[in-house]
């Protein structure tokens, strides 16, 4: 007995209209995501992806093909899909507990006072960032900053949770320290989240299937089950098993890599 | 309780203004100029008691501070929303941008004869020469901030629900404060530097009349006297905004602080 499918990618399509013509960004791109399945994609830089997810967002349209959540056609961003975006976006006029409440405040999941006091509280703490209620971002560091992003997508409890490179930017203790969290916190609330990485290991160490994606325009190389129980724990990364997949994906996601760059070579002026 | 810091903070920052007031008396008594030419800063502080005492110099900065604060506050009022407009629409940046830098490039002295065919002599005539000066320095300050403004906040709050109107209220109202509030500190500079030529407009009071009248009398210390006292209103009403900036936008990051 398997878990229905909530987002499928149903031959997807996608190019951009720019000065030099039509530029194909995604090709023919078919997956699905089932309820609670962690999903990553990995893929040589400018290949596609942020678009992919662009499309769950509901900020681009495919060009050609369909993409469908729990079976409907998605019309735009909603509160149900939280995004995380590569760049962050926290609100630098809200202080850290301003920029968590700020969904809650709106008309589409408006929360009376002590509720919203409540879920603040609740992340404030869970991403270790009470101190700072009242502090504006700019005092934040680079991981907190990407806490805080976490905490405010999480105060509205979307069902889905998009991310683009959401630890990119982070040193390795931090990204540890980030990743564990985010399995923790994904334990207790129960989401179906699409994650792009650019490392292969991120993506074994947080996801139930790794789609690898090719260079320009983007397809679909393999789809790699990953099948270590969750909850999951560092010592993982030592396991052989581990290891095997590692450079299994990494050989796939290498070729990849090299045939972008030769693409991106070929392209630039002589 | 003055801490030797801050006393000494106030003292660099007297330094400057007491470097002008010598090299300005140095300049008298020097024998390069004229002595006549160049009041000392004593012969102005004397007429600055007597004008003080008679009550036409409070008289003068009144009007001349009122005029100047109804023009920015008009010319704000419109640069504001027209800003928006430039900023948020590229198709209604791309036609009115030339028409803008058309406009902001005349200098407002070159207008007053039309002013005052259309206006009259009056009161109005002069807020009007002033109300042209601030409108085209803050919409083009409004314009630019608008622009810059990220689309990420615009992306990630409705990714989160937000409807069109909260994103206005909520998102770009706030980030476009400290771009109203540096329009508002361009258009007080370029309205007191317009000042002068509104007043030319047969006023009978006003600091810039004041300086026009002692010019005809060839009264040197009175046009020192006016000159000073528009730097030091428009210095005043500066760090006030300052003030207010650092209040209501402390969460802004800043390069020096
Ligand atoms: N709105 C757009 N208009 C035109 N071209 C676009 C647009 N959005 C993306 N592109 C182009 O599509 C390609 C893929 O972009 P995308 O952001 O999806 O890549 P990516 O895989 O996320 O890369 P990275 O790993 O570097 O973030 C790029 O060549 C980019 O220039
Ligand atoms: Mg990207």
């Amino acid at each position: 007995m398997t878990a229905p499918n909530r987002i499928v990618f149903d031959h997807v399509s996608v190019s951009f209209r720019t000065e030099s013509g039509t530029l194909p960004v995604v090709d023919d791109v078919s997956f699905t995501v089932k309820d609670r399945e962690f999903v990553s994609l990995v893929g040589p830089s400018g290949c596609g992806k942020t678009t992919m997810l662009n499309i769950l967002a509901g900020f681009v349209l495919p060009t050609s093909g369909s993409v469908t959540l729990d079976g409907a056609p998605i019309a735009g961003p909603s509160p149900d899909r939280g995004v995380i975006f590569q760049e962050y976006g926290v609100f630098p006029w809200l202080t850290v507990e301003a920029n968590i409440e700020f969904g809650l405040r709106l008309r589409a999941n408006l929360k009376s006072v002590t509720e919203r006091t409540n879920v603040c509280d609740r992340y404030l703490k869970l991403m270790g960032l009470s101190e700072f209620r009242k502090a504006y971002p700019r005092t934040l560091s680079g991981g907190m900053r990407q806490r805080l992003a976490l905490a405010r997508a999480y105060a509205v409890a979307p069902q889905f949770l998009l991310m683009d490179e959401p630890f990119g930017a982070l040193d390795a203790q931090t990204r540890t320290a980030m990743q564990d969290l985010l399995l923790e916190v994904l334990q207790k609330e129960g989401k179906t989240v699409v994650m792009i990485t650019h490392s292969v290991e991120e993506a074994i160490y947080l996801s139930s299937r790794v789609v690898v994606v090719s260079a320009r325009p983007s397809r679909v190389r393999c789809i790699v089950e990953i099948p270590f129980p969750y909850p999951r724990t560092e010592s993982l990364h030592e396991k052989p098993e581990f290891l095997q997949l590692r450079s299994r994906i990494r050989d796939l996601v290498m070729l990849e890599y090299a045939a972008q760059e030769q693409q991106t070579r070929d392209a630039a002026p002589h | 309780m003055i801490s030797a810091s801050s006393y000494k903070k106030g003292l660099a920052l007297l330094l400057p203004w007491a470097a002008v007031v010598a090299i300005w008396t140095l300049v008298h008594y020097s024998g390069l100029v004229k002595p006549t030419l160049v009041p000392t800063p004593a012969q102005v502080t004397v007429r600055f008691w007597q004008l003080l005492s008679n009550g036409s110099l409070p008289l003068d900065m009144l009007i001349s501070s009122r005029r100047v604060l109804t023009g920015v506050a008009l010319g704000t009022l419109l640069a504001v929303p027209t800003g928006f407009l430039l900023g948020w629409y590229k198709s209604v940046h791309f036609f009115a941008d030339p028409l803008v830098n058309f406009f902001r490039a005349l200098p407002p002295i070159a207008l007053i004869p039309l002013v005052v065919v259309y206006f009259g002599i009056g009161e109005t005539a002069k807020v009007v020469v002033l109300f042209y000066a601030a409108f085209f320095s803050g919409v083009i300050v409004m314009y630019e901030g608008i622009s810059q403004i990220s689309p990420i906040y615009i992306r990630v709050a409705r990714t989160l629900g937000a409807t069109d109107g909260e994103i206005f209220r909520r998102v770009i109202v706030p980030l476009s404060l400290p771009h109203i509030l540096t329009a508002v500190r361009v258009e007080l500079g370029v309205v007191w530097a317009t000042l002068v030529a509104s007043e030319l407009i047969a006023a009978q009071n006003g600091l810039g009349a004041l300086i026009q009248n002692a010019s005809a009398f060839f009264q040197l210390d009175v046009i020192y006297l006016g000159i000073i006292c528009i730097g030091l209103i428009a210095l005043a009403m500066d760090l006030t905004l300052r003030k207010i900036a650092r209040r209501f936008l402390n969460w802004q990051e800043r390069i020096s602080s």
